[in-house]
């Protein structure tokens, strides 16, 4: 089959969803590749490199769209500018359409979609379950987002990241806080901790405390006395109660006066970003303040946000940029294309260059959007999220409850045992000659420091350990020392064949143990 | 020379050995520590020999300069690897001359006893051989097993525990009638048949262990060697042999407490016999649980991967020490730490056949030891890791040890390298480990499966690795 990759027409998209590495890669699956002229110039992947790898460069949109039987898309189908028509007009009937769709928010799309025929899968519908996650294109643009907004932020703060001591004297650092600890926030945390600058995270699942900390950002607890956890199906955020949110807006409202930086990415799935920053906090921030809002294409967090553009607020930068993984454009197509060749590989599942649509398959049924015309979206809820919490507390009552019932006859058992054990000891002394009771004595207090000695040896020499105990347990050569001048022939005989033994055994054993120590080195 | 002498001397022994024992609770103490233990038993020959012996010192010089020799030659060419052979083959030595003793000191008349001394005598004797034999023929048991020349899976015969109940109550038995008849002199033929049936209680034993289980064995015959010079120790009334093998029986129990523990299993159920009799109880969590699709790499990715790498760790298993990859691991460790990249050991105190056994093969390697940690110390960087190497091991590290109440071996502490971001995992196939679990651990999304002779395809690691420092 043919896969064709036309040049992005949506406004300022630099992004192409192929790169010349992947093309490679796509080839081994069985399948040809052909791409417009120029597709990949914005994204720094010139044609020359393309052909390099095997691709077939064409002019046009036109010719991609008649001779690909799999069209590759970053942006969903809209109009083209130099054709006048709709991309949707281009498709025919049998082909399969591959992008970014958002079929939740575009049902018009997908009636367009149903009407041509054709098979259409939603980049962003792939399910967020494990197996996925290397198709996940969504976490590879949030991740590029969240990056590029604190580079966005440095562009527009007017000062350094990190704090110095100069000769001209004290820079303290910035104060950045990010709200919102998905894929993005992670990855602005994370940018803006390498750039040196004091991190502060906030987000309503309180799970993601730890991998903020992680990253050694300060994670910002809500004084707010009910445990109620933000999580939501498919790693998601979901709406809070009212008391949640006002607790919320008090916390962002102490700390607006104090950060320098604020970027917000909270999105809750097929709703309007929620407002979090107000005016009035606005207006509390320092001057020359930014404020970076990931949210701007659904609505924005700040209540000043102007979707695709930086407005100045009270002296604080807002910028409300929709398009910030295309502005580091060569890095996201990369990542977008090798998602969609993980894609492709699980499509093909013969590696024959045809692709199976297996409506069986969790992952390809929740990206399908149109079946042979036929419209499959939403698909069924995914089998299994990331688990909830309260299930696994029963069986731990129970086991504890088991644990303290088998317990009690251990217990009983050993006060048994040292009882029988003292009563046998007594029984033997009453009848046993003083001479064995001396013995005895030092047996057990020997048993005691052996104990004691062993305890302190490390894991790392329990070997040479061992072959020591073993030449030092042929002591036993004594034994065989005492007969062996026996007048009886048959104990000498025994004592000398004794002697031959435990001698192979004491030289052995200690030089076995001189040569393992001896290659134990700093 | 005075007998108080010879005590003096037998005193300083015994405190020498402790020593010995005290010396090994780190690297550098240890080699003076083994000095000390070879002071000590020359020390006890010493004075034995020219306190007590009185004749025959032909065979003496010649027993003890060909013992010598024989030891001296298995110490200087056994391969690292056979370490637990060794250790196995010595304990038996330990067991039969504890067996040779007590028949020498049963024949042996010119001491004589009466009334409850004799008995006591009698019964010393007794248990001496008893003990000894059973460590002997285990020990050679354990031997073959280690050895390869005898199947390592657990050989597990229809009611075996009514046959070791069995074997146990004849013993007794046979006790009463050996010290009855003792007491007329007589007593040869009980005796002789206590040998036979702790000869074979002893193969019994250890044929039904098998594998992974082979540290817990190792260390309880180097218990029960132990055990036997103490017994041989009060049969002769003589303070030193029992102080000294009460010692080595305590550290042989201690040690078989620690692999215990580690596996997290009670002592009695490893004696009592593999893993068949306990999986086939609770055993179906490890059928049910979900398969993956496992992602298979090739050398050069993984030596990709170690260059790009901040921190490693390499978990060593048993697989290592049977592909003899030791060196090439180390050859890997130089090249990458050359490249200021972390390399860190973790090692389980199960990995491997017998305790420590892991140490001393990266020892061999020349490891630097400050790099080798124990598993407590180790598992909680996991997180921090960057990437892991797992060469041959399975069930020291499978996730569900902690996941599946159900499996077979859960609750046994395992190395968390699956916190890794990416763990290595190399394997000549997708067999399952010694206790017969799927490791879930294979089907993770940050676990890549590299499948073939540790030895060959570690060599190859190393070859892209070199190759890349060259240009």
């Amino acid at each position: 089959m043919k896969i064709g990759v036309p040049t992005e027409v949506h406004v300022n998209e630099q992004r192409v969803a192929m790169t010349p590495e992947v093309v490679g890669a796509v080839v081994k699956l069985g399948f040809e590749v052909i791409i417009e002229a120029g597709a990949g110039t914005r994204a720094s992947y010139l044609d020359e490199a393309y052909r390099d790898a095997g691709a077939e460069v064409v002019e046009g949109p036109k010719a991609v769209y008649d001779a690909a039987d799999i069209v590759l898309k970053v942006r969903q189908p809209e109009h083209h500018p130099e054709l006048k028509q709709d991309e949707i007009d281009l498709l025919r009937e049998g082909q399969t359409l591959i992008g970014f769709l958002w079929p939740g928010q575009n049902p018009e799309l997908l009636e367009a979609l149903s009407e041509r025929g054709v098979n259409a899968l939603a980049m962003d519908m792939v399910p967020r379950i494990s197996r996925a996650q290397k198709m996940d294109a969504l976490s590879s643009m949030a991740n590029i987002g969240g990056y590029r907004a604190i580079i966005e932020a440095a562009q527009h703060f007017g000062r350094f990241f990190t704090g110095q001591i100069t000769a001209a004297g004290r820079i303290p650092p910035a104060k950045v806080l990010v709200i919102g600890a998905g894929v993005a926030g992670l990855s602005a945390i994370g940018t803006a901790k390498s750039m040196g600058a004091i991190v502060r995270a906030f987000d309503t699942r309180p799970e993601v405390k730890e991998q903020v900390e992680s990253m050694d950002a300060e994670f910002l607890m809500l004084d707010f006395e009910d445990d109620e956890d933000g999580a939501g199906e498919g790693g998601y955020a979901k709406t809070m109660s009212k008391a949640f949110i006002d607790a919320e807006m008090a916390l962002f409202a102490e700390q607006a006066k104090e950060v320098d930086i604020i970027i917000t990415t909270a999105l809750i799935p097929g709703k309007p970003a929620p407002k979090l920053i107000t005016e009035a906090m606005v207006e509390s921030m320092k001057q020359g303040s930014v404020i970076v809002d990931l949210a701007a294409e659904q609505g924005g967090n700040c209540e000043l946000t102007e979707p695709g553009e930086v407005a100045v607020r009270h002296g604080v930068s807002i910028i409300g940029y929709t398009d910030l993984p295309s502005r580091l454009a060569a890095q996201s197509s990369q990542l977008y294309a090798t998602n969609l060749r993980h894609l492709l590989t699980d499509l093909t599942p013969e590696k024959d260059g045809n692709i199976v649509i297996d409506m069986e398959d969790e992952v390809i049924r929740g990206a399908t959007a149109v079946n042979a015309g036929e419209i499959t979206f939403p698909p069924p809820a995914p089998k299994l999220s990331a688990a909830p919490k309260a299930a696994p507390a029963a069986p731990t009552t129970e086991a504890v409850a088991e644990a303290a019932v088998a317990s009690k006859p251990g217990w009983i058992a050993t006060s048994i045992g040292m009882a029988l054990g003292a009563v046998a000891l007594l029984a033997l002394g009453n009848v046993a000659p003083p001479s064995f009771m001396a013995h005895l004595t030092v047996f057990v207090l020997a048993c005691f420091v052996g104990y004691m000695v062993i305890w302190n040896v490390t894991a790392s020499l329990h070997t040479p350990l061992m072959s020591v105990t073993n030449a030092i347990s042929s002591i036993i050569v004594i034994g065989a020392l005492l007969q062996i001048s026996s007048g009886s022939f048959i104990v000498s005989a025994l004592a000398v064949l004794a002697l031959l033994i435990t001698s192979i055994n004491i030289f052995g054993g200690f030089a076995v143990t001189q040569r393992m120590l001896a290659m134990f080195r700093k | 020379m005075s007998e108080g002498f010879i005590q003096a001397a037998y005193i300083v022994s015994t405190i020498l050995f402790i020593l010995a024992l005290g010396g090994l609770s780190n690297q550098e103490t240890a080699r003076r520590g083994n000095l000390y233990g070879m002071i000590g038993m020359g020390l006890a020959l010493f004075a034995t020999i020219f306190g007590v012996v009185s004749g025959n010192y032909f065979f003496l010089v010649v027993s003890l300069v060909a013992g010598a020799v024989i030891g001296i030659r298995l110490a200087r060419t056994v391969q690292m690897t056979q370490m637990p052979e060794l250790v196995a083959i010595l304990h038996s030595l330990v067991g039969l001359a504890a067996v040779l003793v007590g028949y020498a000191t049963f024949l042996d008349h010119t001491q004589s006893f009466y009334g409850i001394e004799k008995t006591i005598h009698d019964v010393e004797i007794y248990v001496g051989i008893l003990i000894g034999a059973l460590t002997f023929s285990g020990s050679v048991i354990a031997f073959g097993k280690l050895s390869g020349r005898i199947g390592g899976n657990p050989t597990l015969l229809p009611a075996r525990h009514f046959l070791n109940l069995g074997m146990g109550l004849v013993a007794i038995w046979l006790g009463t009638i050996f010290v009855g008849q003792a007491a007329d002199g007589g007593g040869f033929f009980p005796l002789f048949l206590m040998t036979l049936v702790a000869l074979a209680f002893g193969v019994h034993m250890v044929a039904a262990i098998g594998g992974a289980d082979m540290p817990v064995v190792v260390s309880m015959l180097n218990s029960y060697s132990g055990w036997a010079a103490s017994a041989t120790g009060f049969m002769l009334s003589n303070d030193l042999l029992i102080v000294t093998g009460a010692l080595v029986g305590s550290s042989g129990a201690i040690l078989s407490y620690i692999m215990c523990r580690a596996m997290n299993r009670s002592f009695i159920s490893v004696i009592a016999g593999g893993f068949g009799t306990t999986s086939g109880g609770g055993g179906g969590g490890a059928a049910e649980s979900e398969q993956g699709e496992v992602v298979a790499v090739q050398s050069e990715e993984v030596a990709d991967m170690l260059l790009n790498a901040k921190k490693v760790v390499i978990v060593p298993g048993y697989g290592m020490a049977v592909a003899q990859a030791q060196h090439t691991v180390n050859e890997i460790t130089r090249s990458l730490r050359d490249r200021k990249i972390d390399v860190q050991f973790a090692i389980h105190p199960v990995a491997g056949r017998m305790p420590g056994h892991m140490n001393v093969l990266l020892a061999e390697a020349r490891v630097p030891y400050d790099i080798v940690f124990e598993m407590e110390e180790i598992n909680e960087d996991f997180p921090e890791v960057d990437v892991t190497v797992v060469i041959g091991a399975n069930d020291i590290v499978n996730p569900s040890a902690q996941d599946e109440p159900d499996s077979p071996i859960a609750g046994m502490p395992v190395l968390e390298v699956w916190k890794g971001d990416t763990t290595i995992v190399l394997k000549r196939s997708m067999a399952t480990g010694y206790a017969g679990v799927q490791n879930p651990l294979f089907f993770k999304d940050n676990t890549r499966m590299l499948f073939g002779d540790a030895k060959a395809t570690l060599d190859e690691v190393l070859r892209v690795l070199q190759s890349q420092e060259s240009k």
